[in-house]
């Protein structure tokens, strides 16, 4: 099944559910991010679409992304980029866990280091950093505790001495 | 009546066969594990975020620390994604002898999976270290190409750093030949030894649905009797032009991914093999500017690691380092199904179970 | 000559002599009692250091290395830089443990261990006290390092400690058995529960060639008894970090690694006493100080073995372990037992000679081999026949 008809059949059967279809590099399709949970459990059980690739997330400044890859295991095809975005102060998304137990870890991860909730996972917590830690490390307006404006600095000063 | 009460026994970070720093909080029952609850982030050292304030060319040694057994495969995944965002070309040499050096990576890492499986058995060290003197060998290659033995950093967007010495080819020949005869050895020493195969068969039976459901890949998926390999499915590189056949077994339990590895490692050589004797002369390096600025965008590319699949997601905004970095680590996500398998084990089962998941720290917590 | 031919047994009786001189009878024999001991526990903890050093070299070499090489020519003093390097580490001691049992469970290891030397005969002539119920004593001696095993595992206040400290309270009491019972068709065949008659009486034939089965049965016990793998499971390194001794360090913990070495080498003495005719050996009766060199030889070649077994199997589950001890080992042992008494039986009845009964007697034991291996074959085939379904068949795509 095309990636065209995939999209088809999901606005076909969610009207309203596709907010945007961006050009990029690989196949996506943004979602609200109420209807996720809904357009998940349509693409696992109607369209075979049964193995999550990937979880992670994208810190967009106002809003974050969450950016599903989703696959199959049983032919050779490719995969399709699910995006979920949210409002910055809220940060709350539907979880896949109940759907597929793999992405349990990936989302505990997404919620330790950019901070999203995923409601309805079953066990959310924070699997990198330890409990109790203060922030998000991956928010774009975390400050780490160590100056790391020195790394921006060598790579500046690389990129000018080395490419004229 | 006698009060019995489970007891909670923490099992890490430090402990000899946790293979890292990793903890298990085991709930038991006497010796009979009822819960387990992993907690990873001991050796996380913020790779991601580290990842975000660095060139793209800089972030390639920060891969070959992900899986430290692995470094040409993590340098491969990488460098696959960078080259997806930017659009670059690879010359036909260079694409050769990644795949050389990918698929010798994928024979170090089962060679020491499987030592490290059997010394969490409790074979003391004896076929690990045939393991590793194997791996030596091999490691011996990588030095020779790139002058270190497991932080590579090998790799470069459009090709790699430098052109295969001389006597590489030769010597990789002969590696191989020897390894033929040796992972037969090995098959002599421990594929029907009793011991093994009681403390092997029917422990840790991961059903094909749950194994599909958790997402779990590589040869543990395998082993499951899910036909699913990155090579074959979405062929990445040149695999498409390289015959070789992926196992599969239907048990699922540690034996199966005992025997999984066993035939991975020979499949790899027979493809070593073949990249060895097509091996074209030419370039290995691409027009490519030191400093790479990608188009504004996201691409994730994913190849087939020994422990599973490996995938980058980067988010480029134009600049000169990556606006987000993140890797899907293969080991994580197979860790997912750990409570599962363990329920109503023991503890030397339990050992069993993750080194016949083959896991590494460096990857799980990057 | 003759001084030199019995070399050992001669200088020690000179000493008494020269001793009696001097100094009442009374006291004379204590000094030389006395004088025995440290003679004898000085010759064990070289034997432990030497063990040490030939089992990291053996070690080494089955696994294509090359071992301590280090300290000393060939690394042969790594053991005493090992020794000096656990005297001088500080002890530590959890502040939870059990003061008093975790202090005392290394002396009781230690003490246990030795003790069975008093009646093991090194060389003809050469036994502490040769009283005539030295295979009980031997046996029920060592059962003595269970408690302080335990000991151990209870006072480091540790679970891994406690679990080791089970594990091997379970092991040693489902291994005591079958060992036992392996003893006792010795103790018929020869007549005798003193070591020193029971070497004697296998003057003409070693008993290992009339009880084949036994012996294998009274090693593979031994190899549990004394903790070694693949049956090392209280003390196993990748399940429990050290087991029972987790949480000792310094010379608390050097103790327990002298009495694991020790039963070690108490397992392979009474394996060659039991079976392997002891110190006996061709042209000892002409030169008995050849008695010690075969006797040695004996235990090292059961000890090598034991260093074999650990470089290469690995190790089983605690519950593979008991059942094995209960469900096959103890059947066999005390079917050996009644087939033994009942050869014997027959062959004094019909009065045949030494040979013809010894042939007999083997027989009887090869029949039993036979029975027993089939009896586990169509038993452990069975016992597999519901996953039989596991074929292991690779499936290529």
């Amino acid at each position: 099944m095309t990636d065209e008809e995939i999209l088809a059949r999901i606005e076909e059967h969610f009207p309203g559910a596709v907010v945007e279809v961006p050009q990029a590099l690989d196949f996506t399709i943004v979602l609200r991010a109420e209807r996720l949970l809904e357009v998940a459990t349509y693409l696992r059980d109607e369209l075979g679409l049964d193995y999550l690739i990937s979880v992670t997330s994208v810190d967009r400044g106002d809003e974050f992304e969450v950016v599903y890859h989703l696959g199959t295991m049983t032919d050779q095809a490719g995969y399709l980029v699910l995006k979920v975005r949210v409002l910055r102060p809220s940060a709350e998304v539907p979880s896949l866990t109940p759907l597929w137990r793999g992405a349990e870890f990936q989302e505990d991860e997404v919620y330790d280091l950019m901070g999203i909730r995923f409601t309805g996972h079953p066990n959310l917590r924070r699997i990198m950093m330890w409990e109790g830690y203060e922030g998000h490390p991956l928010r774009k307006d975390f400050r780490p505790p160590y100056p790391i404006e020195t790394d921006r600095l060598i790579a500046q000063s690389y990129a000018e001495s080395e490419n004229p | 009546m006698l009060k019995t009460r489970t007891i909670t026994l923490n099992l890490g970070p430090q402990h000899p066969s946790t293979h890292g720093v990793f903890r298990m909080v085991l709930t038991m029952d006497g010796e009979t594990i009822v819960d387990l609850k992993p907690i990873f982030g001991y050796l996380h050292r913020g790779m991601e975020k580290l990842a975000e304030t660095r060139t793209y060319l800089q972030n390639m040694p920060l891969t070959d620390r992900m899986d430290y057994i692995c470094a040409m495969t993590n340098n491969l995944a990488y460098a696959i994604t960078v080259e997806k965002l930017a659009g670059l070309e690879v010359p036909e040499r260079a694409e050769y002898i990644r795949v050389i050096m990918a698929e010798f990576t994928r024979v170090v890492n089962h060679l020491v999976a499987i030592g490290a499986l059997l010394n969490d058995l409790g074979a003391f060290f004896t076929p690990m270290l045939y393991c590793l003197r194997e791996r030596e060998r091999i490691l011996d290659l990588f030095e020779m190409t790139c002058g270190a033995r497991m932080t590579c950093n090998y790799l470069r967007f459009g090709g790699v750093a430098a052109d295969l010495p001389e006597e590489f080819v030769p010597q990789a020949r002969e590696v191989v030949a020897g390894l033929y005869y040796w992972v037969d050895d090995l098959e002599r020493l421990l594929t029907t030894n009793e011991i093994l195969l009681a403390r092997l068969q029917g422990i840790g039976i991961l059903p094909r649905e749950l194994a599909i459901n958790c997402s779990v890949t590589g040869p543990t998926l395998r082993a499951s009797g899910v036909p699913y390999d990155v090579r074959r499915a979405a062929p990445y590189s040149i695999y498409d032009r390289f015959d070789f056949k992926i196992p599969t077994l239907d048990e699922g339990d540690c034996y199966a991914r005992y025997l999984i590895r066993l035939a991975e490692i020979r499949q790899s050589l027979h493809i070593i093999e073949q990249a060895l004797d097509h091996l074209p002369p030419g370039e290995v390096q691409a027009k490519v500017p030191r400093l790479l600025r990608p188009p504004v965008g996201d691409a994730y590319a994913r190849i087939e690691s020994p422990k599973g699949e490996l995938g980058f997601y980067l988010v480029s905004d134009g600049g000169i380092s990556p606006y987000r970095f993140h890797v899907r680590a293969p080991t994580l996500i197979n860790l997912t199904v750990l409570p599962d398998l363990v329920r109503g084990l023991r503890i030397p089962d339990l050992v069993a179970i993750i080194g016949s998941i083959d896991i590494v720290m460096g990857e799980i917590d990057r | 000559m003759a001084f030199v031919s019995d070399l050992f047994v001669n200088s020690w009786n000179w000493i008494a002599v020269q001793l009696a001189r001097f100094l009442p009878p009374w006291a004379a024999e204590l000094v030389m009692m006395f004088a025995g001991v440290v003679v004898l526990i000085a010759f064990l903890l070289f034997m432990v250091m030497l063990l040490t050093l030939l089992e990291r070299k053996v070690v080494a070499r089955i696994a294509d290395r090359i071992g301590p090489n280090r300290v000393g020519p060939f690394g042969i003093l790594q053991p005493l830089a090992d020794t000096l390097k656990l005297i001088i580490k500080e002890n530590t001691e959890p502040a939870q443990a059990d003061h008093w049992v975790f202090r005392l469970a290394p002396a009781v290891a230690v003490t246990a261990a030795l003790m069975p030397y008093a009646v093991i005969p090194l060389g003809r002539g050469m036994v502490g006290t040769d009283i005539n119920v030295g295979v009980l004593y031997v046996v029920s001696i060592s059962s003595l390092t269970v408690i302080a095993i335990l000991m151990a595992g209870w006072g480091g206040c540790n679970k891994y400690s406690l679990l080791g400290g089970m594990r091997a309270v379970a092991q040693m009491f489902s291994f005591e058995v079958p060992l036992a019972l392996c003893l006792a068709s010795v103790v018929l065949l020869t007549g005798s529960l003193s070591l020193v008659s029971i070497t004697e009486a296998q003057r003409e034939l070693w008993l290992v060639l009339v009880q084949p089965v036994g012996f294998l049965l009274y090693l593979l016990c031994g190899i549990a008894e004394a903790n070694r793998s693949p049956f090392d499971i209280p003390e196993a390194e990748s399940e429990l970090v050290a087991g029972y001794h987790t949480e000792y360090s310094g010379v608390r913990f050097a103790f327990f690694f002298m009495a694991e070495y020790i039963n070690m080498f108490t397992v392979s003495a009474m394996a060659t006493i039991m079976f392997l005719g002891g110190w006996r050996g061709p042209f000892v009766d002409q030169l008995p100080v050849l008695s010690v060199v075969y006797f040695l030889l004996k235990v090292h070649f059961l000890v090598f073995l034991m260093f074999w077994f650990r470089a290469t199997f690995p190790r089983l589950r605690i519950d593979q372990l008991l059942s094995l001890s209960w469900k096959v080992l103890l059947p066999i042992a005390l079917a050996n037992l009644m087939l033994t008494a009942l050869a014997d039986k027959v062959a004094h009845r019909a009065g045949l000679s030494r040979m013809a009964s010894a042939g007999l007697l083997l027989g009887s034991n090869l029949v039993l081999a036979g029975v027993a291996i089939a009896t586990l074959y169509l038993v452990y085939e069975r016992r597999r026949a519901p996953s039989l379904s596991r074929r292991y068949e690779i499936h290529w795509h």
